[in-house]
């Protein structure tokens, strides 16, 4: 995986955020205050546009510049959380020009850890750790079966998928929704769901 | 959605060339989204800067101004701002006292401004200190949620501990000042109708003539239940009556009473409730000190009020009553 392929699964991202704008707003409108998707989308429109005139030339560069442009251009609970885990996984990528399976995976682990770290959330308080955990679990644990990254990449997003559904039914201990109480049940996470989106990106951009 | 504005999109960058326009002795960085004193950084002095999502004017940047805040950093409407702008409004209001943050405990602007801090510590050492508000009763507090929401001691504390700041006390004094006024005060909010985001073009949720929410926060977010509408004496039972038994609002100085309307409640309905409000403090035995009455901190267009008390002592309402001067709050000068 080289820096053009990275680029390509942050445009991606960004397009499908964009192309779920109204959806995340509806999602985030039944429990939190209805900005989800007007937010990444500002914040990813922005990172395209960086991206176009400053072309970063490593993968580290290029998710370090996006999470600084996501944490400077987000704002709410999205950016410092999305912001944290772009630079964490830039970090972990190292020097290299371009990384293989296994680095990736220890960089989703590392992106993982910066939202927990920042966020102070925990499995099952309904927030976007809840769809990043399995995703990223499963990604560590079919590599290590010796499954091609491709497939082992479509296994960490049906993870994520799932862990996205499983927050429906749950009551939200972090963020806005924690206000509702009870009445957050019922309702499937917005972050959880956005962060489908950026394991979709991955699944259909880094594969090839 | 029938609104006065241009594009959903700019609504905040157009009321900030509004502010400028209507209040030439403020001076606004409209890149950074900061509405400054046009005299910051004052020497010496400690400044004061919050910041917050648009949506709930006057506050934040409506209280920007002698006696009160030295600089606001303005979000997207509901949004927390970014780093850089409270980074930004940090160093611009650095007088060499140092800097206190004031954030109302949401996990987006908690975040952000622990992001700031760091960022403009490292970069310039500027000292500071950060009071988070969360006065909100209606939000239990514990492990299960992200704690209570600040709402409308907010705007009291902008007012005291900008007092303090300007007696030139040291940044932890006026820190503790701040904390003081927070730990001392309650709040409980209701709303009739919800509001629409610009960006959303619709309202945030449905609530028919017959119904209203009760403990509502500032966001157009859903509260905690669903009851019939009332008549005002009833409603301001709901409202005061989880305050009172929250805290204790007897001895010490009386009470501050701010009665806040939250966007598209009336004057008038404001000082119905607020009339029943004394009465209910009348009959608990708890004098009323000083009151506020207004939309203070609004959410949009929402229907709706909340009441705020704090407990005040001679210190409180020696540096409530000093003389203040923003667009929002202005007397004694």
């Amino acid at each position: 995986m080289d820096t053009a392929a990275f680029s390509a699964w942050i445009r991606e991202f960004a397009r499908l955020v964009g192309q779920n704008k109204d959806y995340l707003t509806e999602l985030d409108s039944a429990i939190g205050d209805a900005d989800h998707g007007a937010n990444m989308t500002r914040g990813l429109n922005a990172v395209v546009k960086m991206l176009d005139e400053e072309k970063p030339d490593t993968p580290s560069a290029l998710l370090k510049r996006t999470g600084m442009t996501l944490v400077s251009t987000v704002g709410g609970a999205s950016g410092p959380l999305y912001g944290t885990a772009f630079l964490r996984m830039a970090a972990a990528a190292g020097d290299a020009e371009t990384l293989d399976d296994g680095t990736f995976a220890k960089m989703l682990r590392a992106g993982l850890d910066g939202v927990l770290a920042r966020g102070k959330a925990q499995l099952g308080d309904k927030t976007m750790v809840d769809a990043l955990t399995p995703a990223v679990d499963a990604l560590d644990a079919t590599l290590a079966a010796g499954m091609p990254f491709p497939d082992a990449m479509q296994a960490a997003l049906r993870a994520g998928e799932e862990g996205r559904d499983a927050t429906v039914p749950l009551v939200a201990r972090k963020g806005r929704a924690s206000y509702l109480g009870e009445r957050s049940a019922g309702h499937q996470d917005p972050g959880a769901t956005s962060v489908t989106m950026l394991l979709a990106a991955a699944a259909t951009t880094l594969t090839a | 959605m029938k609104k006065l504005i241009n594009d959903p999109a700019n609504v905040v960058s157009d009321a900030l060339r509004g502010i400028a326009a209507a209040h030439p002795e403020l001076r606004v960085d409209h890149e950074n989204r900061i509405i400054f004193r046009g005299d910051a950084p004052v020497q010496g002095k400690v400044g004061l800067i919050s910041g917050g999502g648009s949506g709930h004017e006057p506050l934040h940047g409506g209280f920007v101004g002698l006696g009160m805040l030295d600089a606001a950093c303005a979000g997207e409407i509901f949004t927390s701002p970014v780093p850089d702008q409270m980074a930004a409004a940090t160093k611009g209001v650095d007088g060499g006292a140092g800097v206190l943050h004031i954030v109302k405990n949401y996990t987006g602007d908690v975040m952000n401004f622990e992001m700031a801090g760091e960022l403009a510590e490292a970069e310039t050492g500027v000292q500071v200190a950060t009071v988070v508000t969360n006065d909100d009763v209606a939000v239990e507090d514990s492990l299960y949620t992200a704690g209570r929401r600040g709402v409308g001691i907010t705007v009291l504390l902008e007012k005291i501990a900008g007092a303090a700041a300007e007696e030139r006390r040291p940044l932890a004094e006026v820190a503790e000042v701040a904390r003081k006024v927070n730990a001392n005060g309650r709040s409980m909010g209701l709303a009739l109708t919800s509001c629409t985001v610009p960006a959303a073009g619709k309202p945030t949720f449905e609530l028919s003539e017959a119904e209203m929410e009760v403990g509502i926060g500032i966001h157009g977010e859903p509260g905690r239940r669903r009851v019939p509408m009332a008549p005002a004496n009833e409603i301001a039972e709901m409202l005061v009556s989880p305050i009172l038994s929250d805290y204790d609002f007897t001895g010490g100085g009386g009470v501050i009473v701010f009665m806040n309307g939250m966007g598209a409640t009336p004057l008038i309905e404001l000082y119905v409730m607020y009339n029943e409000v004394a009465n209910i403090l009348g009959k608990a035995g708890i004098p009323i000190a000083r009151s506020l009455v207004g939309p203070y901190i609004t959410s949009l267009d929402m229907a709706g009020c909340s009441v705020t008390l704090l407990k005040a002592d001679d210190e409180i309402l020696r540096l409530w009553d000093a003389p203040v001067r923003t667009p929002g709050l202005r007397w004694g000068i």
